[in-house]
């Protein structure tokens, strides 16, 4: 699958396209396919999203899975601070990243 | 240390209020990102992987308790509680809001702080000695040569926009605790033989992808006539210089392909002109400046005796404590890098803790280290204990300077866009593999530095073990350099062959220290084993 | 030869057209040269006297090598008209004043107030450069 991210112009915040609206949660992105290139340059235009890029990811049980480590990085938080992370309680959300 | 006046103070206003400005434009799209990212750069302010990271200067690491709250204070409103000190003596900030950053820099100007040329193609920090006006064997004080150079090239009008940004260091003892020629430009303050000051001069050194060791292009250079110098060599820099290709255009690139004789002579041709121009700050404006570093008021006929009855307390002070130039006064070394913690990284508490130590214990002055860790520069010896104490309760009181837990590391994947593998969590497993305290002291002196990317901010080129991170086919990989050094015997470290994944490098490193405990002579440290044997025998233990 | 949006000249602006350094050094009539990012200003200087505009490009608002170019000039006593040609940000207008440039043909328009607040933020400069300004530690020490 395809994933459109980047980052909030105004807060940094990583962000994932949903098909609707930006979200902070990978779980909630949604797959661009061909279109991505398009939303892209629309949402550019909003200066909503910062540097926006598509990215492969994988559909798994848990939700979208970025190919890369370095999204799923972006999309958790860092390894060494899992209190700083979108998932601060869950102690597999190490494992889910690497 | 320096202290504004009004004209300080009213450059670092107009550059919020220019910042703010700036950002205004961004946010209502009158400037795209590529336009704005630049101006940004310019006030130290990245996109990273989480958020923006904004980087604060403190010019060549000297700062006090009214700025290190300060500090604290921004950690605990527009971060997440703390901080992160630099390879370049500076702090970051790792997630701010750009839409609070005009605000941030607005509060950091009322303490005299700002994120000026921190970043971008800019003439950064300059960096300095963190022993200055301490230590017992510097001819003067580095940092007025620093601070007159800082106000030089700020906003500089011919320099602002570079082929690549531009790192300077200056020194003043023969012992070099700056790593002069890993930078562009460095100067060591010497004396001639008519007892005139002036500089050693050292230019095109810089870590990254192609790392270069900086030649001595000048023995000596009347003090005074430094800011003719230096803008002779940008001058030559940013008009020749490719624009091209963004790895070839720091100047140590210019440098070797001029060679160092023509880099000379054009440099040298240029001061010539400069110099017709008479535009060198005057010896007033120096005195002025070090007027503000001249010595606290030490007080005299203090006790040298240190009760070490404490085990602890004396291991500390074996490793922490260095000799100040003043009877009485010692310079005490802050660890940041607790083993298990992140190196260079201190909460908000620890901050404020810092502060309140610097103020009552070392005369208000707090020093940053290229290592990533703090120094109070001025402690009474019969203060040491309370100090440690505190530092102690506070995490702050490992006893592990410069040896193979005090490990300098970028932040690397987890937290930088340009990483291309995570630097935090090696430098934890090593730390933890070796936490041992008397293992660590059997050990010695050695220096691990590790970086997550080719852009070499971990300066694992100048690592007496050197790690980088690379990604190999999307997984991280880890390369092991060895034989590097930042001191004035500067050498680049050299890969030892093929990487290995997370559990493997710390593997190969305890290999290649073990064979360098089994190598060693009476009171030879890992560097100079290494130099004495060579790679071979260390290839051998690593790879078998 | 690009139109100036902006110049802060009392004199008449020279009509003539910007010829190539490579050609002004041919063409002994000529009085307009252009600089590109590359070229080196100090080639001009032994033909200065003929001068009466200079235009210096700028491909990329990032390259900064017509700062210099303008700054060479101003010191080898050009006081003709030199001119910013290219990708121009009003962010760099006051840098480029400094530098000695005296007036701008941007790519995309410049907005005047912007260029005028640009000009007027900074009240003070730390460092000589070719605008005359006195630096600060002047003002400190007279």
């Amino acid at each position: 699958m395809r994933l459109l991210t980047g980052n909030d112009l105004k807060t940094g915040a990583v962000i994932w396209w949903t098909g609707r609206d930006w979200s902070l949660h990978v779980e909630d992105a949604a797959d661009v396919g061909e279109a991505g290139e398009a939303i892209l340059q629309a949402e550019e235009g909003t200066r909503r999203v910062n540097t926006p890029y598509i990215i492969d990811g994988s559909e798994t049980p848990d939700g979208p899975r970025p190919a890369h480590i370095k999204d799923r990085i972006r999309a958790l938080g860092p390894t060494v601070r899992p209190d700083l992370t979108l998932k601060p309680a869950d102690p597999a959300a190490g494992d889910w990243v690497i | 240390m320096y202290q504004y006046d009004r004209y300080d103070q009213a450059m670092v206003d107009a550059r919020v209020e220019d910042f703010r400005d700036q950002t205004r434009r961004r946010i209502a799209g009158e400037l795209t990102e590529d336009q704005f990212k630049p101006l940004r750069l310019k006030n130290g302010l990245y996109l990273q992987l989480h958020a923006y990271m904004l980087r604060v200067a403190i010019p060549y690491g000297t700062f006090n308790s009214r700025q290190m709250r300060k500090l604290a204070d921004i950690a605990r409103k527009y971060d997440r509680g703390y901080g992160h000190f630099t390879t370049r003596q500076n702090i970051q900030y790792n997630w701010i809001k750009l839409e609070e950053a005009p605000d941030l820099l607005a509060e950091l100007a009322t303490v005299e702080m700002h994120a000026i040329q921190t970043s971008g193609e800019s003439i950064r920090n300059i960096s300095a000695d963190q022993y200055a006006g301490a230590a017992a064997d510097e001819i003067c004080d580095p940092r007025p040569w620093a601070e007159l150079l800082r106000q030089a090239t700020t906003f500089h009008p011919e320099f602002s926009y570079l082929p690549r940004k531009f790192k300077i260091a200056v020194i003043s003892s023969k012992e070099d605790r700056a790593a002069l020629r890993w930078h562009d430009c460095a100067l060591r303050i010497v004396r001639n033989e008519a007892g005139e000051e002036g500089f050693e001069v050292y230019a095109g050194g810089g870590m990254g992808r192609t790392p270069f060791i900086a030649y001595q292009i000048r023995d000596f250079l009347p003090s005074g006539q430094i800011f003719s110098y230096l803008q002779a060599i940008l001058r030559v820099w940013n008009m020749h210089a490719r624009r091209d290709n963004i790895h070839k255009q720091r100047m140590k690139i210019l440098v070797h392909d001029l060679g160092e004789e023509e880099f000379r002579r054009q440099v040298e041709e240029q001061f010539a002109h400069f110099l017709t121009l008479g535009t060198d700050f005057p010896q007033a404006e120096y005195d002025r400046i070090a007027a503000y570093f001249a010595p606290p008021p030490f007080e005299s006929g203090l006790s040298d005796d240190i009760d070490l009855s404490d085990p602890d307390f004396a291991l500390w002070v074996d490793r922490q404590v260095i000799a100040h130039k003043t009877p009485g006064y010692a310079i005490a070394n802050i660890s940041l890098k607790p083993v298990g913690g992140i190196p260079g990284d201190i909460s908000a508490e620890q901050m404020d803790l810092v502060a309140d130590l610097a103020e009552r214990y070392s005369f208000d002055e707090i020093r940053a280290t290229h290592a990533q860790n703090l120094v109070l520069p001025h402690v009474r010896k019969a203060d040491l204990y309370t100090v440690w104490q505190a530092l102690d309760a506070a995490g702050l009181a490992d006893a592990n300077l410069d040896l193979v837990t005090d490990i300098i590391a970028c932040p690397g994947l987890d937290y930088c866009s340009l990483a291309n593998a995570r630097s935090i969590p090696i430098a934890q497993k090593i730390a933890e593999r070796f936490a041992d305290a008397t293992r660590q002291r059997d050990i010695g002196e050695l220096k691990i530095k590790i970086s997550g990317c080719i852009n070499a901010c971990g300066h694992h080129h100048a690592g007496q073990i050197g790690i980088l991170g690379v990604d190999r086919k999307g997984t991280e990989n880890y390369q092991l350099l060895l034989g590097g050094s930042g001191a004035e015997d500067t050498s680049q470290a050299k890969i030892t062959g093929p990487g290995f994944d997370e559990e493997g490098i710390v593997d190969a490193v305890e290999r290649t220290i073990e064979r360098y405990r089994e190598l060693r002579t009476d009171g030879e440290r890992f560097l100079d084993t290494y130099r004495r044997v060579g790679m071979d025998p260390f290839k051998e233990a690593i790879y078998g | 030869m690009a139109e100036a949006a902006l110049r802060f000249r009392n004199d008449d602006p020279v009509e003539e057209p910007a010829v190539t350094l490579d050609a002004f050094l041919e063409q002994a009539g000529a009085s307009a040269v252009r600089i590109e990012a590359g070229d080196d200003p100090r080639r001009l200087i032994p033909q200065l006297g003929r001068v009466k505009l200079v235009e210096v490009g700028f491909p990329r608002f990032r390259d900064g090598r017509g700062f210099s170019t303008a700054r060479v000039l101003r010191e080898a006593g050009y006081d003709g008209e030199i001119r910013a040609e290219g990708d121009i940000l009003v962010d760099l207008i006051f840098f480029m004043r400094r530098c000695g440039f005296d007036s701008f043909a941007p790519q995309a328009p410049l907005n005047r107030a912007d260029v005028d607040a640009a000009l007027s933020r900074y009240e003070y400069v730390y460092q000589h450069a070719a605008d005359g300004a006195v630096p600060i530690w002047k003002l400190r020490h007279g």
